[in-house]
């Protein structure tokens, strides 16, 4: 286990350096001088400067390295948490992102319980519900959720329980209330797409012969459905959920906006419009360090919650 | 007391009643509106102590029967007429609630196929832990329960085993477990459904002694549904044989298998090998005529390496020294148990694995280097027929596809001349040309397998494989299925490497046999002489495993017959 759990940590490293590798590559051959781009955020013009200040610049930025010594120069400040200044903003990379970061973390992590309690309950009692009409009814409702734009219902939401009801606010930040209307948006195409696909894997499994022997003990449908259903059906699911929630952080980006929340996302977004590279860097290298390590958790559920898988793992 | 007499006192008390009472019973399954009848008319009593056998093909209606008592019919079946009686109570379309109050501590079951009825993510202690717990034993007692369960399962370390998942057992020790899941909750009836049907016959009458043994201790009654007269003969105290959902004839094992009234019944004892032959496993060659060598294994070793542990490398040697001959239009049967290495000598054989040491030769040519681009030509000559017709044909195929697919790979002839083969092939199979555009699940096992070996005659090919041909079908249709390749045998003079763990199969078609145990070649020779006067400890154990047997013997030595076990 030991040996599997390093090699899936190496790999997971693997996967930060090469993403990081590949936004650097990219970022570098957009035809754009970050000098220009940060002298006109301060309402300057690149033409007023001499050359020899122009030059002073590049110097202090480590601009006028090779752009080899310059990717080192960065890889080696990365690791160090240090990702440089922000070209647009007079501050640090670090100072950003750790400024905006705790809210966004929060908004997922929200979203995310969100989307694994509505996508659970769904699969849950359509599948154990024996009433046809209620269980033809939530067998159907994921298809609803996959297929309405998160835009629109966070807008649909705001309109009914901002301005209609006026229960919760429909901007801000701050507050365990400005939280509730973003993460259910965030939530339901996940819980949707995890209700479908569990959903259909908990009929596949109630159909198992080891079910019928369940079934023989004498054990109750709910029993059946906890104990023996779920976790076998649940196998399926964890792939998906680790996708989920690396999209979940992406969309984060869209919900940020629409609730106007100050986030990443929000983050993410000027900074791409105005080519602060660094900072979009950053927020890469922060998107697939998520992505990496809840994959990373997915795995490790997966020998957990499997005894054949942790089997393997243990003879690798 | 007698099962008649149980009939005759209906309103005797529960205790002393029948356990289970079926009346003019009719199941019927619903697809689209309509009600097709699996089951109908049935009348069946089972009393304490008593062990009944219920017989019949594939589609008898025997599984629905078992699974009706216990109201584990799938969402679509329906009982449409008739009542059931379980101890007494009527619990005829009884709901869940109702009929789980005799599950498990009433009526337990031993389900069709060990490999798949245990929960995978489950340690078998929890999974035996559920129907302890269900007779409200004392949370401190039920390990000491699980733990004599397994034991009197017949399950060697319990302690260690009941800390495992099922993915670490055999089949037949998981079976033991499934019937350990059964005994645990004290049922007074246990219905095993072809409890063994997927097992090696060795390890299957070992189990099947063991259930026996455990129903008789304990007074419980035992309702066994099996395909196989031979196992029902051996066992019961009375035996039920079912013909598309009706029972055509039941009695004694005595009297249904000496005076069968049924034609159908006279069907099923030819097909049980022993039965048929009172007794013994007659071989079908005992004069052999020499032939010329088709394929020649020569002192194969094969290692497989096993997962490295703290001690170093280790490696698990699948096959010793093993030398065998397959002679043209010639029958060689290996022989063993599951685990003695056979499938790994056809996969050498074929050259699909290289080994370890040892020459493989095809007509005198040695091919155990050769590459798969050098070999691919000679695949023309040798062929391949699965143990499993249900997973070895692709069912997106017609069954002319199926058929002419060798052909089509190895580019032989054309649209038509392809399709003239084809209608060939159906007819030397006995199916008729109408086949052709059916898909296999329109088809039954003995139907599939059928298509399997046209399959594999297509490119005429001089030496077949044939990896457990019958082991996944129904006694009657393992008969016709070896009638069929004893009689393509002598038509096309095709030379065959028959594989089994049954002998009295083997009996039926092999000029030669070979037993293999643990990768070794324990004894090899003419079929005659190995089947009749075998030298070997385990080949005689082989030869006893055959079901019927028991019953022929007694038969044999307690004359006048018709006498009880």
């Amino acid at each position: 286990m030991p040996r599997y759990l390093a090699g899936r940590v190496a790999q997971a490293l693997l996967v930060l350096w090469a993403a990081y590798t590949v936004t650097f590559i990219i970022l570098n051959v957009l035809p754009s001088d970050p000098i220009t781009l940060q002298l006109s955020a301060g309402g300057a013009d690149v033409s007023q400067l001499t050359a020899a200040q122009v030059h002073e610049l590049k110097a202090h930025y480590g601009l006028d390295d090779p752009i080899v010594v310059q990717y080192f120069h960065h890889l080696w400040g990365a690791l160090h948490l240090d990702f440089g200044m922000s070209l647009t903003q007079n501050v640090s990379v670090g100072s950003l992102i750790t400024d905006k970061l705790p809210s966004t973390i929060t908004l997922t992590a929200v979203a995310v319980v969100f989307m694994l309690v509505f996508g659970l309950a769904i699969a849950f009692l359509a599948t154990y519900v024996q009433w046809r009409p209620a269980r033809t009814l939530l067998a159907r409702l994921p298809a609803v959720g996959v297929s309405l734009p998160q835009f629109f219902v966070g807008l649909l939401l705001i309109q009914v329980f901002s301005f209609s009801l006026t229960w919760l606010p429909a901007t801000g930040t701050h507050g365990w209330k400005t939280l509730v209307l973003p993460a259910i948006t965030l939530a339901l195409p996940g819980a949707a797409m995890l209700a479908q696909l569990l959903t259909r894997s908990l009929n596949d499994t109630w159909r198992e012969p080891y079910i019928v022997t369940a079934r023989a003990k004498g054990l109750s449908r709910w029993t059946i459905q906890v104990r023996h259903a779920l976790r076998n059906a649940s196998l399926p699911a964890l792939t998906l959920l680790g996708v989920l929630v690396g999209y979940t952080v992406v969309n984060a980006v869209v919900v940020e906006t629409v609730f106007s929340r100050n986030g990443i996302g929000q983050l993410a977004q000027q900074a791409v419009l105005g080519q602060d590279v660094p900072v979009v860097q950053a927020i890469v290298l922060i998107a697939a360090g998520l992505f990496v390590v809840v994959n990373l958790i997915v795995d490790l559920l997966y020998s957990l919650l499997d005894p054949r898988v942790a089997r393997a793992a243990r003879a690798a | 007391m007698s099962a008649e007499a149980a009939v005759d006192s209906p309103a005797a008390r529960p205790d002393s009643g029948p356990i289970v009472e079926l009346s003019g019973l009719s199941v019927g399954y619903q697809q689209r509106g309509r009600t097709t009848l699996a089951v109908e008319d049935v009348n069946l009593t089972i009393a304490p102590g008593e062990t009944v056998a219920v017989v019949g093909e594939s589609g008898s209606g025997k599984t629905t029967t078992a699974n009706a008592i216990l109201g584990l019919l799938p969402s679509s079946g329906v009982i449409t007429a008739g009542r059931i009686r379980i101890a007494g109570t009527d619990v005829t379309g009884a709901s869940d609630r109702v009929l789980r109050a005799f599950r498990g501590n009433v009526v337990g079951l031993v389900p069709q196929d060990p490999m798949v009825g245990l929960n995978p993510t489950m340690r078998i202690g929890g999974q035996i832990a559920e129907v302890v717990r269900r007779r409200g034993v004392d949370k401190r007692l039920v390990n000491a329960e699980v733990i004599e369960a397994l034991e009197r399962a017949g399950v060697d370390q319990p302690v260690v085993r009941a800390r495992q998942y099922p993915g670490a057992l055999s089949g037949g020790l998981r079976q033991r477990v499934l019937i350990a899941i059964a005994i645990a909750g004290h049922p007074r009836l246990i219905v095993a459904d072809e409890p063994t049907s997927a097992l090696d016959v060795t390890v299957q009458r070992r189990i099947l002694d063991h259930l026996g043994g455990l129903v008789a201790e304990t007074g419980t009654s035992l309702l066994i549904i099996t395909h196989d007269l031979g196992v029902a003969a051996d066992r019961a105290d009375r035996v039920v044989v079912m013909q598309r959902g009706r029972i055509v004839e039941q009695g004694e094992p005595a009297a249904i298998l000496l005076r069968p009234q049924e034609p159908y019944t006279r069907h099923l004892i030819a097909a049980a090998p022993a039965l048929s032959h009172a007794g013994g496993v007659v071989p079908c060659f005992t004069d052999v005529t020499p032939a010329p060598e088709v394929l020649r294994l020569d002192g194969i070793g094969k290692d497989f390496r096993l997962p490295r542990t703290a001690s170093g490398e280790r490696t698990f040697r699948a096959l010793d020294d093993v030398s065998l001959s397959v002679r043209a239009g010639q029958t060689l049967g290996l022989v063993g148990e599951s685990g003695s290495g056979k499938t790994t000598a056809l996969r050498i054989a074929m050259g699909l694995e290289k080994p370890t040491q040892g020459r493989v030769h095809l007509d005198g040519v040695d091919i155990t280097d050769a590459g798969w681009s050098e070999l691919r030509p000679l695949r023309r000559r040798f062929q391949l027929v699965h143990q499993n017709p249900y997973s070895s044909l692709d069912p997106r195929f017609t069954v002319a596809q199926t058929i002419a697919e060798p052909l089509v790979s190895f580019r032989v002839g054309d649209r038509a001349s392809r399709a003239a083969r084809v209608r060939e092939l159906l007819d030397q199979v006995a199916l008729p040309a109408a086949f052709a555009d059916r898909k296999p699940a329109e088809l039954s096992g003995g139907q599939r397998q059928r298509v399997a070996i046209a399959r594999s005659l297509a490119l005429e090919p001089e030496l077949v494989f044939l990896d457990e041909p019958v082991s996944a079908l129904d006694v009657s249709v393992q008969e016709q299925i070896l009638t069929l390749l004893l009689r393509l045998q002598q038509d096309l003079g095709v030379g065959y490497l028959f594989i089994s763990h049954d002998l009295a199969v083997v009996a039926q078609l092999a000029h030669h046999v070979a037993v293999l145990r643990a990768g070794r070649i324990i004894e090899s020779g003419p079929a005659a002489d190995i089947l009749t006067a075998p030298v070997e400890e385990h080949t005689r154990e082989l030869l006893g495993a055959v079901p019927g047997q028991r019953f022929a013997a007694e038969l044999a030595a307690s004359a006048p017959p018709g006498t009880k076990r």
